[in-house]
């Protein structure tokens, strides 16, 4: 019996076009009924990775097995995953209907069944009476649905989206992502959703892979990602951090001291993290992480002067120069009522508890 | 007021060389029509008057509708094979990466920039030393040599915008490549096929020069036609098949036209075809 997260296994993959390493020895397990995603910028090989899924490109090493079946090297019309295109690919020359239709007529069904199965996608994409239209009379996000709806009436194991909310206007695209994943829920079919949108990852995945020059940086879910990156990279891809090279010195009781541009400063060793005197780290800690005060706190302070400030309604976003560091520390603070207002050019404190930094060791 | 009247008056001479334009174009095409009617075997004004024996003697003039026959059937064969063949070109050309694509593109039309003179001697001493009899068969080979260009030219303007995922999306859904084909990509083409055959028949019905050289006793229409001239009786004959051929291709195009408007919208189907 395979492990629960081992229901798409992709062990080892690695694909190459010419001279460029799209994929490079990828090795991933997805859980039944999940919805995992892979997040890197354009050119990470996320796509690539997801189209060797769906069988439209051939590993040039590693394997691909689904619940148990190697499907490495099966086409596409023989594996039980099904795409989502990110143009979404309506057949122009077909209603909706038939569109929704066209993978049934291959699996040999009745034709009662046939006509049962897609009045009941067209009733889960909430697009009844859109059966006669045609692709061109379809909005963005109706043709989103219908590629959608399109690719669950066939029952896949693992549903592959690439990007398929790119398209769409802001608004939309959030409407779609909430209605996506009550959509996975409903059908418990494993999604497996490819973006470059960080926030759309964060919000939608029960996982996320990170992923950056053909390579997995972190599976995790959202929250580890976001308070716990492993590295740099995944730690400046994901939200906005601010980072200080520093130097172990000492640690004791799971609490590492580092000296860093800011001074001596303490922070949590990882869980699993050695302590190696003298090392190389980084000190990683979110803007919503740094207080900012006028009077000088006790604990775990520096001193510095606003120099930029942007309102964003709910929160606002400063700049603080610290005498020392190159670049200003991004501080960004809740506007509750009865806080405390900064403004440009105010002399501040910065500050943060002991759980706010990350120490990164690469 | 003054710029308005300037105006008017660029329009109405933008206006009068537009009709001057059209009548350059067309003139000479009506009078083929009328004189077909003309009750005289002189091409001269003034008109004798109404007639439709020329039609008549036409319809009864069996070399002439032998000639016809053979030009259909070339036409028809060489239209068939050189869309066939550009059909797979054009789907090989306009797919991603392909090496050479370049110089493959370039020599599958490079009998558009050959004089057909030149073509015309070099397939003659082609066919007669391979031993291949002159006869309507040499003809339609030679026809499918100089139409493949049309045909891959044509349908690489379908192919292209013609997004890949459509055929992916059809294997995904669990169509082999041959139902694929069936289902997805021949019916988005459909429009340039036909488009293509119309052409291919088009070029090898007005060809003179291909088949003045290969053909042996049985010729097509162009070089029949252009034998009987030498028979001044036989002229208005030819006129009266000049006009039932004009009024046989406006008919052709009219068809193609609305089957062009049949395909999908959206997608290139409403570009006009590039040549």
């Amino acid at each position: 019996m395979a492990a629960p997260s081992d229901f798409l296994r992709i062990e080892n993959i690695s694909k190459s076009f010419g001279d460029t390493i799209a994929v490079d020895g990828v090795t991933l397990g997805i859980a039944r009924g999940e919805f995992f995603s892979l997040l890197g910028p354009s050119g990470c090989g996320k796509t690539t990775l997801l189209r060797m899924i769906g069988g439209f490109a051939y590993p040039d090493s590693g394997g691909i097995s689904l619940d148990g079946e190697d499907i490495t090297a099966l086409a596409p019309n023989k594996r039980a995953t099904n795409m989502v295109f990110q143009s979404y690919a309506i057949f122009p020359h077909l209603n909706v209907r038939d569109n929704i239709a066209f993978g049934l007529r291959s699996e040999g069904l009745e034709a009662d069944e046939r006509e049962e199965r897609v009045a009941r996608a067209l009733a889960m994409i909430r697009l009844d009476g859109y059966g006669e239209r045609r692709a061109h009379e379809l909005s963005g996000g109706e043709r989103q649905r219908v590629a959608l709806a399109r690719a669950l009436v066939k029952r896949p194991k693992v549903l592959l989206l690439d990007e398929p909310l790119g398209a769409l206007d802001k608004r939309l695209r959030e409407a779609m992502q909430i209605e996506l994943r009550q959509l996975q829920r409903e059908v418990g079919i494993t999604f497996l959703f490819v973006t470059h949108d960080q926030e759309e990852a964060l919000a939608m995945s029960d996982r996320v892979a990170v992923m950056e020059k053909g390579r997995v940086l972190q599976v995790a879910d959202p929250k580890t990602l976001y308070e716990q990156p492993l590295s740099r990279a995944v730690a400046e891809f994901i939200g906005t951090m601010n980072l200080f090279e520093g130097r172990m010195i000492d640690a004791a009781g799971g609490i590492a001291s580092v000296e860093t541009a800011l001074g001596r400063n303490r922070a949590p060793l990882r869980a699993g993290g050695k302590f190696c005197a003298g090392a190389r780290v980084w000190l990683a800690i979110r803007p919503e992480k740094l207080l900012l005060s006028r009077d000088a706190p006790g604990f775990q302070s520096v001193p510095g002067r606003v120099v930029a400030s942007a309102y964003l309604g709910d929160r606002s976003q400063f700049q603080v120069a610290i005498g020392g560091l190159d670049r200003p520390l991004i501080v960004s603070a809740p506007n509750t009522s009865g806080m405390a207002r900064f403004e440009m050019g105010d002399d501040v404190h910065v500050s943060w508890m002991i759980d706010g930094p990350v120490l990164l060791e690469q | 007021m003054l710029s308005l009247s300037k105006h008017g008056g660029r329009g109405r001479g933008l206006m009068a060389y537009a009709l001057a334009y059209l009548a350059f174009l067309y003139i000479p095409v009506l009078l083929l029509p009328l004189f077909s009617l003309n009750d005289s075997l002189f091409i001269a004004f003034p008109l004798k008057g109404f007639t439709t024996r020329w039609y008549e003697a036409l319809a009864e003039d069996e070399d002439m509708r032998a000639a016809l026959m053979n030009t259909l059937k070339v036409g028809a064969s060489a239209s068939l094979v050189s869309t066939l063949l550009g059909l797979l070109a054009a789907k090989a050309l306009t797919k991603a990466p392909l090496p050479g694509r370049g110089l493959i593109l370039g020599f599958a039309n490079l009998s558009l920039f050959i004089p057909e003179i030149v073509i015309g001697i070099a397939l003659l001493i082609l066919v007669t030393t391979v031993g291949i009899p002159l006869s309507l068969f040499s003809i339609a080979i030679g026809h499918v040599l100089i139409c493949i260009p049309f045909a891959v030219l044509v349908l690489m303007s379908r192919f292209e915008g013609f997004d890949a995922n459509l055929e992916e999306a059809s294997r995904d859904l669990g169509e082999n490549a041959w139902m694929t084909f069936w289902r997805v990509t021949f019916p988005l083409v459909l429009p340039g096929i036909v488009a293509s055959l119309m052409l291919t028949f088009i070029v090898s019905f007005d060809d003179f020069m291909i088949a003045f050289f290969l053909s042996g006793t049985d010729t097509t229409l162009p070089v029949y036609i252009f034998g009987e001239l030498r028979f001044p009786y036989k002229l208005p004959n030819v006129l009266a098949l000049g006009t039932s051929i004009l009024i046989g291709s406006a008919a052709l195009i009219a068809v193609a036209e609305w089957v062009r408007r049949l395909g999908p919208a959206g997608g290139s189907a409403n570009r006009p075809i590039g040549v």
